[in-house]
């Protein structure tokens, strides 16, 4: 049996006061013109542009990395449109972003 | 080797659903999507259930892979075209796979399943059952697959190509930013890797770059193309993406997938570890 895959889980929704353990968590939710989009491909991008994680938004939209402290981007891809979202981070805990496609 | 000849597009998927001895599998290792909406008339391959051997921590033996492949229906001489989600991540580890298997016909459909999504191409429910085959494999080609024992003696001597992020390849990070930080090996890369993301080989919809973009990208990087090279990750399924690229796309003879990877070397007794960003 190999170890767990490198594969991204099903995404949900993450509690503003979610215990981090210490960890940066990026969330949030990608959004259209008719609300929440899910099936978007979610990519993180880091302070040089390189990509980092990518996973898939849930059904409402939502997204989650375990990131580390700098400047990050996230960009989001749909049949209907991307989207993109920056923010840079100093410290553990649950940093918001929100997305909109069109 | 040319890229028509490893790779297919979607448009040519679209229209070739109905041709005989053209096979679609889906390989994902979560396959609830396949479940959810697949390409019409795909089997499904469970990455972890249908092709890990089920004790050890292995790949299911020749007799498995011979009794897998007649259930799913697919013939020794099928083009099997396989895609994936995860950006073909399993697909191009299955791809290999097929080709450690002497599976010869087979072909990555570019970008994938997320290509496919993003191309708003129709997706299906409808099981699929395939009429069972005899499928018979060759014995594994090892000149594609790298195990522990030569990793050590190859430091110097091959290539090694570390696909993870340049956050895992330093040490910062023990996995993707999509999972939690929780493994217990020791972080850091063999020491001279290069730290080639498997990403810089691919477009954000997921297709493959030009080959010209590709070999000038690993030239950049500082891989020496007289000398053996070896793709690692972290499970081996990244590297099978790298692998796939110097491999099949460019054409370079002597390259391994080493499928133990970081979990195996990162957790290995004795043996040297470098940190740091990439040189």
């Amino acid at each position: 049996m190999a170890a767990d895959g490198c594969g991204a889980p099903a995404q949900t929704a993450t509690p503003a006061d979610l215990d981090t353990k210490g960890q940066v968590v990026l969330s949030g939710k990608v959004t259209g013109t008719d609300g929440p989009v899910g099936g978007a491909f979610v990519r993180l991008l880091d302070g040089g542009g390189d990509f980092t994680g990518e996973v898939v938004s849930s059904p409402e939209g939502d997204f989650r990395f375990y990131a580390a402290p700098g400047a990050w981007t996230v960009r989001a891809l749909h049949r209907s449109g991307n989207g993109e979202a920056s923010v840079t981070v100093d410290g553990p805990g649950v940093h918001e972003l929100a997305i909109s496609v069109a | 080797m040319s890229r028509e000849d490893v790779l297919v597009t979607t448009q040519w998927a679209e229209e070739n659903l109905d041709t005989p001895g053209v096979v679609f599998a889906e390989v994902d290792e979560d396959t609830t999507a396949y479940d959810g909406g697949h390409i019409r008339g795909a089997v499904k391959l469970d990455w972890r259930n249908d092709l890990q051997d089920k004790v050890r921590r292995d790949f299911v033996d020749k007799a498995g892979f011979d009794a897998l492949l007649s259930e799913k229906g697919i013939g020794n001489d099928d083009l099997v075209v396989l895609y994936g989600g995860n950006n073909n991540w399993f697909a191009a580890y299955a791809y290999w796979y097929f080709k450690l298997y002497g599976h010869e016909n087979v072909k990555l459909l570019d970008g994938g399943r997320k290509k496919w999504e993003l191309d708003g191409r129709e997706l299906n429910s409808e099981d699929v059952k395939r009429e069972a085959t005899t499928y018979t494999a060759k014995e594994q080609d090892l000149s594609i697959r790298a195990f522990r024992d030569e990793i050590v003696p190859a430091i110097g001597a091959s290539n090694f190509v570390d696909v993870r992020s340049p956050d895992e390849f330093s040490g910062k990070l023990l996995a993707p930013a999509h999972l939690p930080q929780e493994q217990s090996q020791v972080p850091g890369h063999i020491p001279g890797a290069l730290n080639v993301p498997w990403a810089k080989v691919a477009n954000e919809d997921g297709t493959f770059k030009t080959e010209e973009e590709i070999k000038e990208l690993y030239a950049d990087q500082g891989l020496d193309t007289a000398k053996p090279t070896i793709a690692y990750c972290r499970i081996g399924e990244r590297s099978s993406i790298a692998w796939f690229a110097l491999h099949e796309l460019l054409g370079y003879e002597d390259v391994k997938n080493y499928d133990g990877s970081w979990t195996e070397y990162g957790s290995l007794v004795g043996v040297p570890v470098e940190l740091g960003a990439a040189k």
